[in-house]
């Protein structure tokens, strides 16, 4: 048996929910196995919730993620609601799936951007980049933030969105239309990322009903969930939109899946404009004044795949019990199967394919062999192999 | 399936060992079932049924070391909790993690957590205290004196 060296990925990645240290095994090129290690980050945010009032805790889960940070507080509202047992005005309904979506937008095309840059396309995550700032500024317009938003309450959400906000939000749309056609052309249509990605880091359906992954890593391997359309909740129930699905379950089959997800929400965001404007004014929440004692469970689709909620409540202002579930933590363990067997240079991709959030390869650790000591591939040097390995099939196509 | 064709379904299968079950709002439901049975009860709905394991909450309260798997029938999104509860003195329960991966992290993690011992897990390591914890010390358990 020849000898295997360990490469580490990790472990602290700031841009991540999850900071976590990857070792691939490998010998010579190919990964023969991975192994993870986590906790280097844990702040406690379940028992740190129970200290805090049920307003404050929407802050506090608003945090766990920068990119998602619509997604938690999205499910914590469903949990809450179902406990508190009230039904929400439709308007809060419509502005709640706009700031959801639009979070959408963003976090996708953040993923095409970093996933172009590690395949040595960086004109793709120029092009990404830049049209993920409209979206950013249309938050900024909606809530006063381009990141940690503020918008969800029990009952409802905390600003309203003005008839005279929605031309600005519609021409966006416009654009980004236009703009998502372009970049999905460009990613669809090239042959070099076709021989990058196509048949590299297969997940199976057997697979991922062995894991319970979700969101587009489940959804390009052929298992047809999506939370907004299986229990709908806010206005996903009102609108008509489709769930992307592929069966192909390879990195080509999650980036189409991401890009195709852009126009979904972008359909559903201007038909939730419409539906604003046919109210022209209401409520925004509706007051809850008490919450008894429960239990309730929440989940939403976010960006990544299923946020999920549990809180139980024993009739105080804070929560007795809250436990998240982030859609990372069971997408993260199908690294094993979808790594397995790669080489280095397809590694990369392949676990940038499976957890989106992966601004964090950035800051990938010095690799050591374990057993010299010795320095073998720092992170910028292990994207440039993967870049290397692009030029290579560009110049013999 | 519909809830009530759930429940029946599971009670015709379980018998004695479902101790209760509750309708929450909506599409919920709580089904309180025997925790020297869970390994069964669980192969039942992921194996037979095809639910989707979701996650699994453990809380700390009077009665003692309660454990929530929820479950997901993502044909109409209802989602099943199966309910058990685990003694104060020892708690311990099977591991789901040896037929279901997907709950591997989450024993653990309960572990370090709680407290709670599951039997025959086949990873049994550490998972989020790995060298910067005491032993014996579970910082989610409750003092209720």
């Amino acid at each position: 048996m020849s000898e295997q060296k360990i490469i580490p990925i990790g472990p602290y990645h700031p841009l991540q929910e999850e900071p976590e240290l990857f070792k691939l095994y490998c010998e010579g090129e190919i990964v023969r196995d991975i192994k993870w290690e986590t906790g280097y980050n844990h702040r406690g945010i379940e028992k740190l919730s129970e200290s805090k009032s049920f307003d404050q805790s929407f802050f506090l889960v608003e945090r766990i993620c920068g990119i998602c940070s619509t997604s938690h507080p999205f499910a914590f509202a469903n949990a809450m609601e179902e406990i508190a047992e009230v039904d929400i005005p439709d308007r809060a309904k419509y502005i709640r799936s706009i700031v959801g979506e639009l979070e959408r937008i963003h976090s996708h095309l953040l993923w095409v951007g970093l996933a172009g840059h590690f395949l040595g396309y960086d004109t793709v995550f120029m092009w990404a980049w830049k049209y993920r700032e409209p979206v950013l500024d249309l938050f900024e317009m909606i809530s006063g933030n381009r990141n940690s938003y503020a918008m969800f309450k029990i009952g409802g959400v905390r600003r309203d969105i003005q008839s005279d906000k929605l031309p600005k939000i519609r021409g966006t749309m416009k654009f980004l239309k236009k703009k998502t056609d372009l970049l999905t052309g460009a990613v669809m249509d090239d042959p070099v990322i076709h021989a990058r990605t196509k048949g590299v880091g297969i997940l199976t359906r057997e697979d991922i009903l062995e894991y319970a992954a979700v969101g587009p890593t489940a959804r390009a391997s052929g298992v047809d969930i999506d939370v907004r359309r299986d229990d709908p909740h806010a206005a996903y129930g009102m609108v008509d939109w489709k769930v992307i699905t592929s069966t192909e379950g390879d990195v080509f089959a999650k980036a189409k899946v991401r890009l195709l997800e852009m126009f979904e929400s972008i359909k559903i965001i201007e038909q939730c404009c419409d539906g604003l404007e046919k109210l022209k004014e209401g409520d925004i929440e509706t007051v809850v004044k008490n919450v008894p004692a429960g239990m309730g469970t929440g989940h939403y689709e976010a960006p990544r795949g299923e946020v999920f909620h549990f809180v139980k409540t024993i009739g105080t202002n804070s929560p007795a019990r809250h436990k998240i579930r982030a859609p990372s933590y069971v997408n993260i363990a199908t690294f094993k199967k979808a790594c397995v067997g790669q080489t280095i240079s397809d590694a990369t991709i392949s676990l940038a394919a499976v957890d989106p959030c992966y601004c964090c390869t950035e800051r990938m650790a010095v690799a050591y062999d374990y057993g010299s000591g010795k320095k073998i591939l720092s992170a910028s040097e292990l994207i440039k192999q993967s870049q290397k390995r692009t030029d290579y099939i560009k110049r013999n196509i | 399936m519909t809830r009530a064709e759930f429940i029946e379904k599971i009670k015709s299968e379980f018998a004695e060992h479902i101790l209760g079950t509750d309708y929450l709002r909506a599409n919920r439901v709580t089904v309180n079932v025997n925790p020297g049975f869970i390994l069964d009860i669980a192969k039942f709905l992921h194996q037979k049924i095809r639910f989707r394991f979701i996650i699994a909450s453990a809380y700390h309260t009077k009665a003692g070391f309660e454990i929530l798997y929820h479950f997901s029938d993502d044909s109409n999104g209802n989602i099943y909790n199966i309910h058990v509860l685990l003694p104060h003195e020892k708690p311990e329960i099977q591991s789901l993690a040896q037929f279901l991966v997907a709950a591997d992290w989450i024993e653990r993690e309960m572990h370090e957590l709680f407290g709670i011992t599951f039997l025959n897990h086949p990873n049994p390591g550490k998972l989020i205290s790995e060298g910067n914890w005491a032993e014996g010390v579970y910082p989610y358990r409750k003092d209720f004196n």
